[in-house]
């Protein structure tokens, strides 16, 4: 009992035992395709939630190095005959050196000017992507090969359902324990005030470029995930409004709060098909999430109603 | 009370909560459930909100007239907003969850292709209403499609040059997927068709101002007309800019433009303007011996009446996509997939709005180059170019 | 010659809206240290506002002032129901509210309004103007002298008046601001307002040459907001250079270049200023809060 009252270890925990038990609860494919869609956002979602929620930095961009990721593992299989798996594991050092790249002028900006510079990114990127029609097909899409492990055709929902809950235990776990190191603790104090930071000898601009690199590696790994499991991508992963909706998971599971990104994944990706009566309302329903948490809500769904269960009892 | 516990206890409430909208979605219902994913809303909004008025309004008369087989058509729609991921997702809900028995949709080729191999593994028929040539060629057992495709409408233009005179052309595109498709299709069908494509200029989806390309254009030595390929504002501003910049060569857009909102958006610029477009847009100017006649006349008339906005051709795509899988189903006189899709791939003689479809074996889309008309705009209306 | 003159035209009469959008980023910058993301669907409002009351039947120098008030007053709505309440948020959660309208008023737009692309009759006829072998369209000037009009008499409200010293004060020092009792509520709401009714303005002058519809803001904000850090955020006058620069890069991009990626000219030019030259062409330093 003693790890679950750490309440990190405890999450973890409550985590794996979720994945384990939701396939017997799910009555058929379709909503194993939503929950691995849930999975694949969440896994973007632990990576950006260490940028926003803890180093206190926007992105409006992670959905570029998304479909970056993807186009990766739609790309280099198709035209380069590069092995699927290796093209994901060339995917994200690729990503991650781009991220470093474009991190270190970027990250100097603050506030309103990251968050433009990164938008900006983001729609280079998603240009990028539709334009170069000879090499991914441009605005329709390509296909993606099937990925293979040892010989191993990866296919069926039940298979990616473990694969994708894998990847997201693993991240959490890596997001988790990089928030326990020094790191982490730098970044906490850089979230409350940068310059208190900097005066305390903290390596500001290394630490957020370090968060920056990492948010991106997860994004670019979960666009590859989400690549080879649908089987086919179009530059709307990459694009502007994908942006919106991965921030607005952070946002609405609060900031900060691990565990509640993955909440606000899972809300905001299940939603909308519950909803689909709904559906001209659809963006003016995440527009209202959006203020609405930033104004009431700000510590995310997670957090607030955890103090609030916590204020009824004592 | 720990902390942990009530992290534990509001992840849990979470769990139930997904749980919970995941039991409720189920019914029973012995009707013959056919399925459609269209971009209702988004960009590609005005491909998909008629072809989802075409499909429920039609849905609604064959039901009041007894239906199929005895049976009624329960239509599930959901909307894609003309993302092919999002389109995929609802296409795995239709098969798995809904238990339909054919599909008829698909705005866009992108939200098509991505939902092509979940059909093919399903093994249920789905008839396309998106217009790139790669959803039927090579030819998938259970996909089919309605409207021409780009290639076709390139040929047609060519060909229309050709009998003007025409053989050097500039081209200006825009880069979304149905100008970037089109745009492909038409340079590589340029030479056969004995046209020289002198420039080749490009505009963004969202681009409001197209004269430093169309300038260019018209600095080009040689350039008797000019082609734009694209759909929704792109076309419309190519227009205005073409007249702004007094460009006297003849301006051919494409089937993309084909709905009287084009003519609406581009005003007194479009005079002249000529377009490959189904026999729809001038149903009551055909001569009265068309064969196609009564079939568009019905359908523009129909849809009119219903929504009190004028017809389109992508709605008469919804229209025939209906209509080839409901004669096929009672042909085939059974709900099982398998046969309906042999069925819909022994279309025959089917008059649709598109034109005459005959479909076999090798093609899954069954029209020829008869089925486009050459329509010029004139005074504000379609006109048939004899 | 001829060719780039009509470079020229084109990138001057998209590079004044683009101007008029920078503007309003920069009176609410001013005023309140926010960036308002929901900028491009003020310039949405005027137009489809515009539109739609034409279509049912109102005179259009009508419609467009109604156009102008309704749209002012969504910008004092945003004020008072979204910014005020977050009072004390932080620069990121300020951010998240101010897309998240943008997006909630663009998702509104599509169901008042409806999703189909829409236009206006140019003002003084089509009849393109000749100049020097490039053409250029009455409307073209409609724009551009709104703007002119506009900035002139943006300069005199900020000079002449009381209450435009008061936002000009506030924006200084806004503690201060107080002290000597100006109502900083106030000025805020009044920014919010006039920054909406300058983008109404523009999206009215501009749709019957560019068209309007639901969507049309996003990448007029984007460009815009390019064009109000070129010239140096807070700085009217920037915001008209930047926007006219922004405007005839893209133009002449197009034209000599590739318009393949006329878009990314916006966002090259944001990520050069902010990394080589963070206080744009003529603004003051940014200011930062500890």
């Amino acid at each position: 009992m003693a790890a679950l009252r750490q309440p990190r270890t405890g999450g973890l925990l409550v985590l794996a035992a979720i994945i384990a038990v939701l396939p017997f609860l799910l009555p058929n494919a379709y909503y194993f395709d939503v929950v691995i869609l849930v999975g694949i956002n969440a896994l973007v979602v632990v990576g950006l939630n260490l940028l926003i929620g803890y180093a206190g930095q926007i992105s409006l961009g992670h959905a570029g190095f998304f479909g970056l990721g993807a186009y990766a593992s739609a790309v280099l299989p198709a035209r380069f005959d590069i092995p699927p798996l290796a093209a994901l594991v060339l995917g994200a050092i690729g990503v991650g050196l781009l991220a470093v790249v474009i991190g270190r002028p970027i990250l100097r900006l603050k506030g309103h000017y990251l968050a433009v510079a990164t938008l900006g990114m983001g729609l280079l990127i998603f240009m990028l992507l539709s334009n170069e029609q000879d090499l991914t097909g441009g605005p329709d899409g390509m296909a993606v090969q099937r990925l293979t492990i040892l010989g191993y055709k990866l296919h069926g929902v039940h298979t990616w359902y473990w694969i994708v809950g894998g990847a997201l235990l693993t991240g959490t776990w890596l997001a988790l324990n990089l928030i326990d190191s020094p790191t982490g603790r730098a970044l906490r104090a850089l979230h409350d005030s940068e310059i208190a930071a900097q005066v305390n000898g903290v390596d500001v601009v290394r630490h957020k470029l370090t968060v920056f690199v990492i948010s991106a590696v997860f994004a670019s790994l979960a666009g590859s995930l989400s690549a080879h499991y649908s089987g086919f991508i179009t530059p709307n992963s990459a694009g502007f409004l994908h942006s919106i909706e991965l921030v607005t998971m952070v946002v609405l599971g609060g900031m900060g709060s691990t565990f509640g990104g993955i909440v606000g994944a899972a809300v905001l990706t299940a939603l909308p098909q519950f909803l689909t009566v709904f559906h001209e309302y659809e963006h003016a329903a995440l527009g209202l999430i959006m203020m609405v948490c930033m104004i009431y809500l700000r510590d995310g769904l997670l957090p607030s109603l955890r103090q609030r269960l916590h204020w009824r009892r004592s | 009370m720990t902390r942990s516990f009530m992290g534990l206890r509001s992840v849990i409430a979470g769990a139930a909560l997904i749980a919970a909208t995941v039991s409720w979605a189920v019914e029973a219902a012995a009707d013959i459930k056919i399925g459609s994913v269209l971009a209702v809303t988004g960009r590609a909004s005005f491909l998909g909100d008629p072809e989802d008025k075409t499909l429920r309004m039609y849905v609604e008369r064959i039901n009041a007239a007894g239906g199929l087989l005895g049976q009624k058509i329960e239509l599930v729609v959901y909307d894609s907003a003309g993302d092919a991921a999002k389109a995929r997702t609802f296409a795995t809900r239709l098969i798995e969850e809904d238990g339909i028995i054919a599909m008829v949709g698909g705005s866009s080729t992108g939200e098509t292709m991505a939902m092509i191999p979940l059909f093919e593994e399903a093994k249920i028929p789905f008839i396309s209403l998106a217009g790139g040539i790669v959803i039927i060629e090579p030819v998938k057992p259970y996909t089919f499609k309605t409207p021409h495709t780009d290639r076709m409408a390139c040929q047609k233009i060519y060909g229309d040059m050709t009998a003007r005179g025409i053989s050097k052309i500039g081209l200006i595109s825009g880069s979304g997927g149905f100008g970037k498709s089109m745009r492909k299709q038409c340079l590589s069908a340029a030479k056969a068709n004995g046209i020289e494509v002198l420039a080749d200029e490009t505009y963004g989806p969202k681009d409001n101002d197209m004269t430093p390309q169309l300038t260019n254009i018209r600095n080009t030595a040689g350039v008797q007309a000019v082609l734009n390929p694209g759909f929704g504002q792109g076309p419309a501003i190519v227009t205005a800019n073409f007249k702004q910049l007094s460009i006297d060569v003849p301006l051919y857009q494409s089937h993309g433009v084909a709905s009287r909102k084009y003519i609406e958006l581009a005003g007194d610029a479009s005079e002249g303007v000529r377009l490959p477009a189904s026999a729809l847009l001038v149903a009551e100017n055909l001569p009265d011996d068309d064969p196609q006649k009564s079939i568009v006349v019905n359908y523009k008339k129909a849809y009119e009446a219903k929504w009190n906005e004028p017809v389109s051709t992508f709605g008469g795509h919804a229209y025939d996509g209906l209509f080839i899988l409901a004669e096929a189903i009672k042909r085939a006189n059974s709900l099982e997939p398998g046969k309906i899709r042999d069925e819909i791939e022994n279309t025959k003689g089917f008059m649709g709005t598109a034109g005459l479809v005959n479909m076999s074996a090798s093609d899954h889309l069954g029209l020829d180059l008869t089925a486009f008309r050459m329509l010029e705009i004139a005074k504000g209306e379609w006109t048939l170019v004899k | 010659m001829s060719e780039f003159l009509q470079f020229l035209f084109s990138g001057i009469t998209i590079g004044a809206v683009y101007a008029m959008v920078a503007l309003g980023f920069t009176i609410i910058y001013s005023a309140s240290d926010v960036i308002n993301f929901a900028q491009g669907e003020f310039v949405m409002l005027g137009g489809m506002c515009t539109v739609f009351l034409a279509a049912a039947g109102v005179p259009l120098p009508i419609a467009a002032l109604l156009a102008i008030v309704i749209t002012a007053g969504v910008g004092a709505a945003l004020c008072k129901l979204a910014i005020e309440q977050a009072r004390g948020a932080s620069v990121v959660a300020l951010i998240i509210i101010t897309i998240g309208a943008s997006v909630f008023l663009r998702g509104i737009a599509q169901v008042v309004f409806d999703k189909q692309l829409h236009r206006l009759p140019a003002f003084s006829g089509e009849q393109p103007i000749l100049i020097g072998g490039a053409t250029l369209l009455p409307q073209s000037l409609w724009v551009l002298g709104g703007a002119g009009v506009i900035v002139i008499a943006l300069h005199r409200f900020f000079r002449r008046t009381l209450f435009g010293k008061a936002i000009l004060a506030a924006a200084q020092n806004r503690q201060a601001a107080r002290l000597v009792g100006i109502n900083i509520n106030l000025v805020m709401l009044s920014s919010f307002a006039l920054s909406a009714a300058i983008g109404a303005l523009a999206g009215i002058l501009v749709t019957p040459i560019t068209l309007t519809s639901y969507d049309v803001g996003t990448m007029l904000a984007l460009k815009g907001f390019a064009a109000a850090m070129l010239g140096g955020m807070g700085n009217p006058v920037g915001a008209i250079v930047g926007g006219l620069l922004v405007g005839v890069a893209e133009a002449m991009g197009a034209g000599y270049i590739s318009s393949d990626y006329k878009d990314a000219a916006a966002f090259l030019i944001i990520l050069a200023v902010l990394s080589f030259l963070p206080q744009g062409l003529l603004g003051a330093r940014i200011r930062e809060r500890v």
